[in-house]
């Protein structure tokens, strides 16, 4: 079984963000500005359980800046066989269809992938279209909202899932090569092991660019993009002026409390 | 390019929620840019969805009846819708952002190599383009997202668009006769386990939401006694989620879901900025909590320093009073 796991880099879920003249900076009260995105994490762990059920490898993959080689060397120390970045300038601007592209073809060139796992959504772009486009770009069914796989069959080349979606769980079964997409409830994500995070230190990351993929000019990239949106800005503030109900008891302050609801309309 | 096109969700037979705001949306932008509106019915057996959608005010409906779209599938809608779109060429394409409006969406723009404004929270025009608004960076930023390209394709945020009414309208549909097979769909369904009668995060007009504060499991109980008099969905911050108190589908924030009600009643939730990006623009925000500095204060409209196993009950009793 090989499994690839695409994983990003994002600011952490605690980050402060400010903008000023258009640019988006971050601070972190944890010191830990970048990780890998939260829900990739989950991605990793079942591409790691994969491996461990099944034999094979669990490659983690990432489109990103250089700085991306940290959250891959997380993804080495929490149990992943390998690790692989794909870098290059070209790729800069990219909307969630150029990495579409790029990833797939990162997957075509890693060769035999049966599966090829991705958080929900990124904590920083936040569309979550990347998994769906790649398995379109890549000709394979995409699963997404999985919550559990059930089972893997590579004898007949099938996996059953379920999946979380509007209005209940949904099983499903299709035929590898997959796509899969899954949400926090499919496990809990290992921490990196003392062992794995000095294996990750040693390890030879191979960074791979637009050339090494095939891929011709405006296949990604921000001359390739159809999304735009440059303009980012601070949510206007809350008119958050909180008027502090109290009472001499909680009847008291139910009936004080109900009544400001019923004035606002919101019943 | 013309039209503003619809997709149009089922849910049971009737027209989901999300579909009438977008439906409403769609009549406006229609409207703005001086084109007709156009809901897109896919799927099996669907002519009451039809007749449903010109009744809240659809132009035109144009629809594919087909049994390889009896259930919902990303790889067999988006085929068809794909074709649809690519056919007809329509200026505008708006989904409701569920689970399947946001993975149709991305299925056509990534076949058809079209940009996708998801999540929108507010779309005005501009040159007789769009400027759909969404939050990026789990919600702690806002952008002004334009797409290039000549089909616009955008999923709205749930209760973001006010929804459309019905007008009494009616029409024939156009049905489309795609050739789909079986054969190149992957998925198939084994089962389906509804989550029943439980109001949704997403439609919910109220939420009752508990924390850490409520202590184990049983804690939820009296946030489900005033939620179902307010027939408002249970929510529940992360820690309760982590530590197995309450299932994920009710996690509200960052990992979990993003929620706009009316009213938002957050009992021992101290208000964590994970929690707090998946809740705020909620309308209307109650805090109850027995910690008088919980961040959860900054942002709320009313506040309660108290237990809430105490203030819980008597808001039930006195919502059921006045409620009748």
């Amino acid at each position: 079984m090989k499994t690839v796991v695409c994983v990003k880099q994002t600011p952490s879920t605690t980050a402060v963000f400010s903008v000023s003249g258009g640019t988006v900076s971050w601070d972190d009260p944890g010191g830990k500005p970048l990780v890998v995105n939260p829900w990739d994490e989950y991605a990793v762990e079942a591409a790691i359980q994969l491996q461990e059920q099944h034999g094979g490898d669990a490659i983690a993959l990432s489109a990103g800046p250089e700085e991306s080689l940290e959250a891959l060397k997380t993804c080495l120390a929490m149990g992943c066989t390998e690790a692989i970045l794909v870098n290059d300038d070209a790729f800069q601007g990219s909307d969630t269809l150029g990495t579409a592209r790029v990833l797939a073809a990162a997957i075509e060139k890693i060769g035999d992938v049966q599966i090829a796992l991705f958080g929900k959504q990124a904590i920083d772009g936040d569309s979550g279209n990347t998994p769906i486009q790649t398995a379109v770009k890549l000709g394979w069914t995409p699963l997404t909202y999985v919550s559990a796989i059930k089972e893997v069959d590579a004898g007949s080349g099938s996996i059953t899932v379920e999946r979380l979606v509007s209005g209940g769980r949904e099983t499903v079964t299709a035929q590898l090569p997959v796509v899969i997409s899954v949400v926090k409830e499919i496990n809990e994500p290992r921490y990196p092991s003392f062992m794995g995070i000095r294996k990750a230190n040693r390890a030879a990351i191979p960074a791979w660019s637009a050339a090494d993929l095939g891929l011709e000019a405006g296949a990604a990239g921000t001359g390739a993009s159809l999304v735009n949106w440059s303009k980012v800005y601070p949510l206007p503030p809350r008119d958050s002026s909180v008027e502090m109900v109290t009472g001499d008891n909680a009847q008291e302050i139910a009936k004080k409390l109900v009544d400001r609801l019923f004035e606002e309309k919101v019943l | 390019m013309s039209g503003v096109w619809v997709w149009i969700e089922g849910n049971n037979g009737n027209l989901a929620a999300i579909s009438l705001e977008a439906l409403g949306a769609g009549r406006r932008l229609a409207g703005e840019l001086g084109q007709s509106l156009t809901a897109v019915v896919l799927g099996e057996g669907v002519q009451g969805l039809a007749e449903e959608a010109f009744a809240y005010g659809a132009d035109a409906v144009l629809g594919v009846d087909n049994a390889v779209l009896g259930v919902f599938r990303v790889e067999a809608y988006g085929r068809a819708l794909a074709q649809l779109v690519a056919d007809r060429q329509p200026a505008v394409l708006l989904l409701g952002n569920s689970s399947r409006g946001h993975d149709l969406a991305a299925w056509v723009g990534a076949q058809l190599d079209l940009g996708i404004a998801a999540d929108g929270a507010a779309i005005a025009v501009k040159d007789g383009r769009l400027v759909v608004t969404r939050p990026v960076y789990a919600g702690k930023l806002l952008s002004d997202v334009q797409l290039s390209g000549d089909v616009q394709i955008v999923t709205l945020r749930s209760r973001a668009f006010a929804p459309a009414s019905a007008n009494g309208g009616s029409g024939n549909a156009e049905w489309v006769d795609l050739a789909l097979s079986e054969d190149e769909i992957g998925i198939k369904v084994q089962g389906f386990e509804s989550a029943g009668s439980q109001v949704s995060l997403s439609d919910a007009r109220i939420i009752v939401s508990g924390g850490r504060g409520v202590g184990g499991p049983d804690g939820f109980e009296p946030i489900r006694q005033l939620a179902a008099v307010l027939n408002a969905a249970v929510g529940a911050s992360r820690a309760t989620v982590d530590a197995g108190w309450i299932p994920y589908e009710h996690q509200v924030g960052q990992t979990g879901k993003t929620v706009s009600p009316d009213l938002y009643i957050a009992t021992g939730i101290s208000g964590a900025i994970q929690h707090q990006a998946g809740m705020r623009t909620s309308k209307v925000i109650v805090a109850i909590n027995n910690d008088a500095e919980a961040p959860i204060f900054k942002l709320a409209n009313y506040g309660v320093v108290g237990d809430l196993f105490q203030i819980l009950p008597a808001l039930t009793d006195e919502f059921k009073r006045r409620l009748g």
